[in-house]
């Protein structure tokens, strides 16, 4: 079922390891950073907007 | 008919918003079961390609990439089109929730294209039909996510860039036929209706990488919208109270 004979055959791709893993890699690094930066964008952006929300509470209870 | 489910319900960001937070830890789940079973079947079962070698395995990511930058590109100009025709506040959400993703995805396929492109072509980069198409894809999103972001009021930001959106639809048709029409260096087309050239193995790998691809970019845009729906609605009362019960903000 499994289509390589040894872990090395796996990793070297047929002479073509640096290509193949070069592609899988930058996509990983891609597809685990950009949910990063969402939720942290996120996070940021809720803060602000209750900051903003308490000051605008504050200024119509005065 | 008074209790009909209503879908024009969910146009609206206030039921819009739970809805996507509840789906998101569905989409990012279902993304990892299709990717595990893909990468499964594509780097450990599927054979050897007899022209290629094993260097086509990129297939796996360049083409789920590739058709991810071309599909998120026309759900972007569909919202634009809905959003200019009916005037709707969530299109333009949504479109702007899309555009890094897709540009993302029209980025690896262009990377990923190089670095097959140069064990088989022995070239990084030809100004090839196909590939030129797609880096103008490319700027396209970088084009929509610029022009949006230097117009400070958001109405008029989504229709200015509905409507380069809704130009730039014509490209799509040029990258997917560029290979039929013009006598490019890039290979044709994996997957036909009729007669796929592919081994079963290599097509279902290939098929259930680009669901995770799929998947993931769902889940990332609705995380994205989420934020915009809550920035651009912070006047009314569900995202006044949504701001108050929320506590995902707090410790900063």
């Amino acid at each position: 079922m499994i289509h390589w004979n040894s872990f090395s055959d796996f990793i070297a791709m047929g002479g073509y390891g640096l290509y193949v893993w070069g592609s899988f890699g930058v996509t990983a690094l891609i597809m685990a950073i950009e949910p990063i930066v969402v939720s942290r964008n996120r996070k940021t952006t809720i803060a602000r907007l209750k900051r903003q929300l308490r000051a605008e509470t504050r200024n119509t209870a005065e | 008919m008074k209790d009909r489910f209503n879908l024009y319900r969910f146009a609206s960001p206030a039921t819009f918003y739970p809805l996507a937070g509840a789906l998101i830890p569905y989409f990012v789940a279902v993304s990892v079961v299709f990717g595990l079973a893909g990468l499964w079947l594509g780097m450990l079962v599927a054979p050897t390609d007899f022209q290629q070698g094993e260097g086509y395995r990129i297939i796996f990511i360049h083409v789920p990439a590739s058709w991810m930058s071309m599909f998120i590109y026309l759900v972007m100009a569909g919202w634009a089109a809905i959003g200019l025709a009916f005037n709707t506040r969530l299109s333009g959400m949504m479109a702007q929730a899309l555009a890094p993703t897709g540009a993302l995805m029209a980025f690896l396929s262009l990377l990923t294209g190089a670095l097959w492109g140069k064990p088989m072509w022995g070239a990084w980069w030809v100004w090839d039909a196909r590939l030129t198409s797609e880096l103008i894809l490319l700027f396209l999103y970088i084009g929509y996510m610029a022009l949006t972001a230097a117009i400070d009021d958001a109405r008029r930001a989504d229709k200015a860039g509905g409507l380069l959106l809704l130009v730039g639809v014509v490209n799509i048709p040029i990258i997917y036929f560029s290979v039929k029409w013009w006598n490019t260096l890039h290979q044709g087309s994996s997957v036909n209706l009729a007669k796929s050239s592919m081994a079963t193995t290599m097509l279902w790998g290939m098929l259930l990488m680009a669901m995770c691809f799929w998947m993931y970019s769902i889940a990332v845009a609705l995380m994205r919208a989420r934020t915009i729906m809550l920035e651009r609605e912070c006047h009314t009362d569900w995202a006044r109270a949504e701001l108050l019960g929320n506590t995902e903000g707090a410790g900063k």
